[in-house]
């Protein structure tokens, strides 16, 4: 029998980026917030730099990450076959704890095209509908670039995000990305200084008439204070970023940058190690009376609140959705429901470069989480693809963050794997070497067979169904991802390299591969009931007292990584609650 | 709409205090909990001893982690980097027992691309991997009149055994032997290239093969002077030896 707590306004489930915004937005609004996160509290400075730099116990061990024991999904590639749990993690890592996975990302911060917003809009328009596949179930957002810019805007300048803007109010400017969506105003900070691969890079890209530009980076290039009053200093290029806490306040976290000023007010508590396993809803299943959550004795406790923000990881909000009875579970064979649908990931490859060892000395652990010189020629549809037969595309760039030596001991194409050849050209390449690691970061767009549902076998500890992943690429995405790396290489060629090793991504979809954590959709939002979860403002159209975080309402994957436009859509949905919600709680969006 | 007390909530919160130590869910507010340099400091290994391999299996090990990173006039091999008493604690320790991890069944084979699904943890993989290599070396053992243990053979006659074992020609009674190999030779690699700490790398010896600077963290007045050597000497987790002098 769970035991019951005094009655809040809000209870936000998961205290990462976006529930931290949505804690900090509805706090200043005057409610009374708890936050219920799964995971410890844990602040950066828990890690000092004379520890912190261990790579067997953070990158290989995966220590800052949610444990599959507590929980974890099933995965298979296709319909027709057995889903099998995933017992270690490997394509993805699910974070845990206060600050998500803003505590270890590379804090790469992007804004998506404007085109990406009204992906299907503009690729009928363009291409005609015979040109997509049939099976591609890609929607328009329900909200535009033009809408979400001062949501962008305001996240960067909380971040102190570096870079050089491409696009100041429609004025393309020099140095910057020249197909990035017009910004209201330059980024905060300048870019870090670039390493010597990655300058290597942009000349090598220079030569070939693209026009390269530093990556947006939450990794400070100087001390920096936000509009919160919270400071970072400058980030000291140590190459322990992802995966590992910044113990330096250098890279823009939740930690870094919200949390020291939420959790002095007294209208905000935060609940750590408490497990959400239930959002509450009235007999009428139509307004959500709080969330059920168990504590790591097991104890069950019942949290009362008028709105409740599901602000978990990308997959774990769709879960609790099923595990709530919310919404109509997504069925493929029908193309009926919205939980789970719409289900994607990213398309990553890299190219290796090897260089002549007597002229090249790149020093390869001096970098930052999110250095790198990057290309955008080749994303969303910045180029005409109808000669290419795809749709999509991605970043491209040099952007290793590391030269920690179990994970980045590159080699060249036919060496052996072990004995007295393998141990030489480790030493032999080590300094000479450009492994970018995600250098090809293409988007994944949406398929019918693509999808989350609950798992017929497998149980999590406290004897839930897991939730289970049916994932593959489709031809579109590895013809996108061959295009793209052919083209990468080719600056690879121009850098000089002597030897080119192209990584393609190749199908089937791995789960033991590392892509990126970027798992997106499963509750989509869009502007009909009957093809999203939510509406344009992430409400959900089911339980009006319910907003979906994340990733998960992305109706399908751009080229890029997600946290800009997950915090963008935050801040979003945060304002419509404050603006339009507080003032009338119902639908905002009448279908 | 208010706030409320510390004391209210915290009423809820006392329930979980086991002894003296918060176990359970707690409640945070009011005050950043700022538990500076809290993350727990992993002992050092101490490399004397075993605690997981037979002296048998010990002899096997170690002979064959000097295979997979052979000793050359520059650097260690695995035997004197440590590698074999990394892999012993490991195995010892929480990856031995796949801590953490699901390992709920029902365990059933998958595809590739599903990952593992064993039913044997690390530590039983070992156990039977060695036993199968010796008795392979044994009874394969056309050199010796009794078959010698795979310690015993030559660094040729090992290699061809192991690289038997990569590519399947090789079986290992008990379980797949090209899986096994897949993970041996990861763990003997991880071994060298980690810090030191865990028992391998002595010395920072692998470190020291390609120019790794370990744990240092500052590199600001370094990442514009491109193409330059860095000069600087590896440091690891706990220092370098001269700063901690042995009485």
């Amino acid at each position: 029998m769970a035991q019951k707590l005094p009655h809040m306004d809000v209870a936000i489930v998961g205290l990462g980026w976006t529930g931290s915004i949505l804690a900090q937005e509805l706090t200043d609004a005057g409610l009374n917030v708890v936050a219920v996160e799964r995971g410890p509290w844990r602040d950066t400075a828990q890690f000092p730099p004379n520890y912190a730099q261990d790579e067997l116990r953070y990158r290989i061990r995966h220590e800052l990450f949610l444990r599959p024991e507590q929980m974890t999904f099933t995965f298979r590639n296709k319909m027709d076959e057995t889903a099998l749990p995933i017992r270690t993690w490997g394509a993805f890592m699910p974070p845990n704890g206060v600050g998500g996975g803003g505590m270890h990302w590379n804090a790469e911060t992007w804004r998506f095209l404007p085109s990406d917003f009204v992906l299907r809009t503009h690729l009928l328009k363009r291409y005609g509908a015979k040109f997509l596949p049939a099976d591609m179930t890609i929607q328009d957002w329900g909200v535009t670039y033009e809408e979400l810019e001062p949501h962008y805007d305001r996240f960067e300048y909380l971040c102190g995000t570096c870079g050089t803007a491409g696009n100041v109010q429609g004025k393309i400017q020099d140095g910057g990305n020249p197909f990035e969506g017009p910004r209201s105003r330059p980024y905060p900070n300048p870019p870090q200084e670039q390493p010597f691969a990655h300058t290597l890079f942009a000349e090598g890209a220079r030569k070939l008439g693209y026009k390269p530009f530093p990556q947006p980076s939450g990794n400070m290039s100087r001390p920096y204070t936000n509009p919160l009053g919270v400071r970072l200093g400058p980030c000291t290029y140590c190459g322990f970023c992802e995966w590992f806490a910044c113990a330096n306040y250098s890279k823009a976290s939740p930690q870094t940058t919200i949390l020291p000023v939420l959790v002095r007010k007294p209208n905000f508590r935060a609940r750590d190690n408490s497990e959400v396993t239930r959002i509450n809803l009235d007999p009428t299943g139509t307004r959500a009376t709080g969330v059920t959550f168990v504590d790591t004795e097991g104890k069950e406790w019942e949290q009362p609140a008028d709105l409740v923000i599901l602000s978990a990881y990308t997959i774990f909000n769709v879960q609790l959705l099923l595990h709530s009875g919310i919404g109509t579970p997504y069925d493929p064979r029908s193309n009926q429901g919205v939980i789970g649908r719409n289900l994607t990931h990213q398309t990553i490859s890299d190219v290796i470069g090897f260089f002549d060892k007597a002229k090249y000395r790149f020093n390869p652990f001096i970098a930052s989480g999110s250095i790198g010189m990057c290309i955008d020629e080749f994303n969303g549809d910045n180029f005409d693809h109808g000669p290419h037969g795809f749709v999509g595309g991605g970043y491209m760039g040099n952007v290793q963050t590391n030269g920690r030596p179990i994970e980045t001991t590159p080699v060249p194409p036919g060496t052996p794997k072990w004995g007295a050849k393998w141990k030489q050209a480790v030493r032999d390449n080590y300094q000479c070497t450009i492994k970018p690691g995600t250098g090809v970061h293409g988007s994944m767009y949406s398929y019918r067979d693509v999808y989350m549902d609950l798992d017929p076998t497998y149980r999590d500890r406290f004897g839930r169904r897991l939730a289970r992943m049916t994932i593959d690429f489709h031809d579109n995405e590895l013809k996108q991802n061959a295009f793209l790396t052919d083209r990468f290489a080719e600056i690879f060629k121009a850098m000089g390299a002597q030897q080119i090793q192209k990584e393609y991504r190749k199908g089937p979809y791995d789960i033991t591969k590392y892509q990126t954590t970027h798992l997106c959709g499963g509750a989509i939002m869009g502007d009909n009931p009957r093809t999203s979860a939510l509406n344009r403002y992430l409400q959900s159209w089911d339980v009006p007292n319910l907003f979906v975080m994340g990733a998960t309402a992305f109706p399908q994957n751009a080229g890029y990584n997600p946290t800009g436009t997950v915090a963008a859509l935050a801040y979003w949905s945060a304002d419509a609650i404050r603006k339009l919600y507080l003032k009338n709680p119902g639908p905002l969006v009448h279908a | 709409m208010t706030g409320f007390s510390r004391r209210e909530l915290l009423s809820g919160a006392a329930a979980l205090v086991l002894g003296e130590k918060l176990v359970a869910a707690e409640v945070i507010g009011g005050k950043l909990p700022f538990p500076a340099g809290s993350a727990p400091l992993p002992g050092a290994v101490n490399p004397a001893g075993w605690r997981f391999f037979t002296p048998a299996e010990v002899a096997s090990i170690e002979a064959i982690v000097d295979r997979i990173i052979p000793p050359d006039p520059q650097t260690p091999g695995g035997k004197e980097a440590g590698c074999a008493t990394f892999i012993d604690r490991q195995l010892a320790g929480g990856y031995g027992h796949r801590q953490g991890l699901y390992i709920l069944g029902p365990f059933q084979d998958g595809n590739k691309q599903q990952g593992p699904q064993s039913e044997q943890d690390p530590a039983q993989q070992y156990r039977a991997a060695l036993a199968a290599i010796d008795q392979h070396s044994r009874s394969h053992d056309t050199a010796a009149k009794t078959g010698r243990a795979f310690a015993e053979l030559n660094s040729e006659e090992q290699d061809a055994i192991l690289k038997g074992i990569e590519e399947g020609s090789v079986e290992l009674e008990g379980l797949d032997g090209k899986k096994f190999f897949e993970n041996l030779i990861t763990d003997v690699q991880q071994g060298f290239f980690a810090d030191p700490l865990y028992g391998g790398n002595r010395n920072m010896c692998a470190w020291k093969m390609i120019g790794f600077p370990g744990a240092r963290y500052d590199y600001r007045d370094w990442v514009s002077r491109h193409n330059e050597p860095y000069p600087h000497p590896p440091v690891s987790i706990q220092g370098r030896p001269e700063w901690n002098p042995k009485s």
